[in-house]
């Protein structure tokens, strides 16, 4: 099999490592598309503080901005989330998690 | 040590850890029911070839918690294989790959390595519309970030 070490998706980890970005993420996967407002009178923080998010968000691909006059409207790449899966993030943590598993028995198997 | 392996068409999965165990009880571990469900899940396994059996572990969001396996490769203390696949109503377009372990007599121990090849790039699934597999995601980012320093 020819091996290669894809990149790790460090900007969609760090990006989605933060709580609050995380809720904003998941509700504008779950919501569509929906503007800074919007957002903010949901997300517990302030508008500002939501526009950041928000950037990070957009540099990691994660999230797509319009602009409709004076409003941004953003809506979720979902297919910003591949990296992530190449990198096989849920089968490489869960596989590792069960390796130290498996470490933890043989070590108590020899008593 | 890990690898993350990539094909063309599939991705694997491919991590390596030495242990410093013979491979006659590692293999133990690998192939007797009780100890599987130890370190992996629950499950009916047996150490014959065309034997299916079921992996399970608590359903999610996304998935219903249970794994289809079939046994396809038994050669005692060295090589072990079984189909990894989704079972129930998300088996058909769900998850279709298969695990192999290879146990390799080294100084000092094994050198244990496990493949699951056969992801597709086109399980699109896992990052479309309401987010299959998103959740699952989400539940294994912490680990994953954990492992990134």
């Amino acid at each position: 099999m020819n091996l290669r070490m894809p990149a790790a998706p460090n900007a969609v980890l760090s990006s989605l490592a933060d709580p609050t970005r995380r809720a904003i993420f998941e509700r504008l996967m779950r919501d569509g598309e929906l503007t800074v407002r919007a957002l903010t009178d949901r997300a517990g923080v302030s508008q500002p503080a939501v526009s950041k998010h928000l950037r990070v968000l957009k540099l990691a691909r994660l999230v797509r901005d319009r602009r409709d006059g004076r409003e941004t409207h953003y809506r979720a790449r979902p297919e910003g989330l591949a990296p992530l899966i190449d990198w096989m993030s849920l089968y490489g943590a869960f596989w590792h998690d069960r390796f130290d598993r498996l470490e933890t028995l043989l070590k108590r198997m020899d008593q | 040590m890990n690898e993350l392996a990539s094909a063309t068409a599939t991705h694997s999965i491919v991590i390596e850890r030495m242990m410093p165990h013979p491979p006659e009880k590692i293999w133990r571990a690998l192939t007797q029911g009780p100890l599987i469900e130890e370190w992996l899940m629950k499950n009916d396994f047996k150490p014959v070839v065309g034997h299916k059996f079921n992996l399970r572990s608590y359903p999610m969001p996304g998935w219903n918690g249970v794994t289809d396996c079939e046994v396809l490769i038994v050669e005692p203390n060295k090589r072990l294989s079984y189909s990894w696949n989704a079972s129930g109503d998300e088996a058909v377009n769900g998850l279709k790959t298969v695990v192999t372990w290879t146990l390799k007599p080294a100084k000092g121990g094994t050198l244990l390595r496990m493949e699951q090849s056969g992801f597709r790039a086109q399980d699109e699934r896992f990052y479309q519309g309401a987010g299959f597999g998103w959740q699952k995601m989400v539940a294994g980012l912490e680990r994953v970030i954990a492992g990134l320093d």
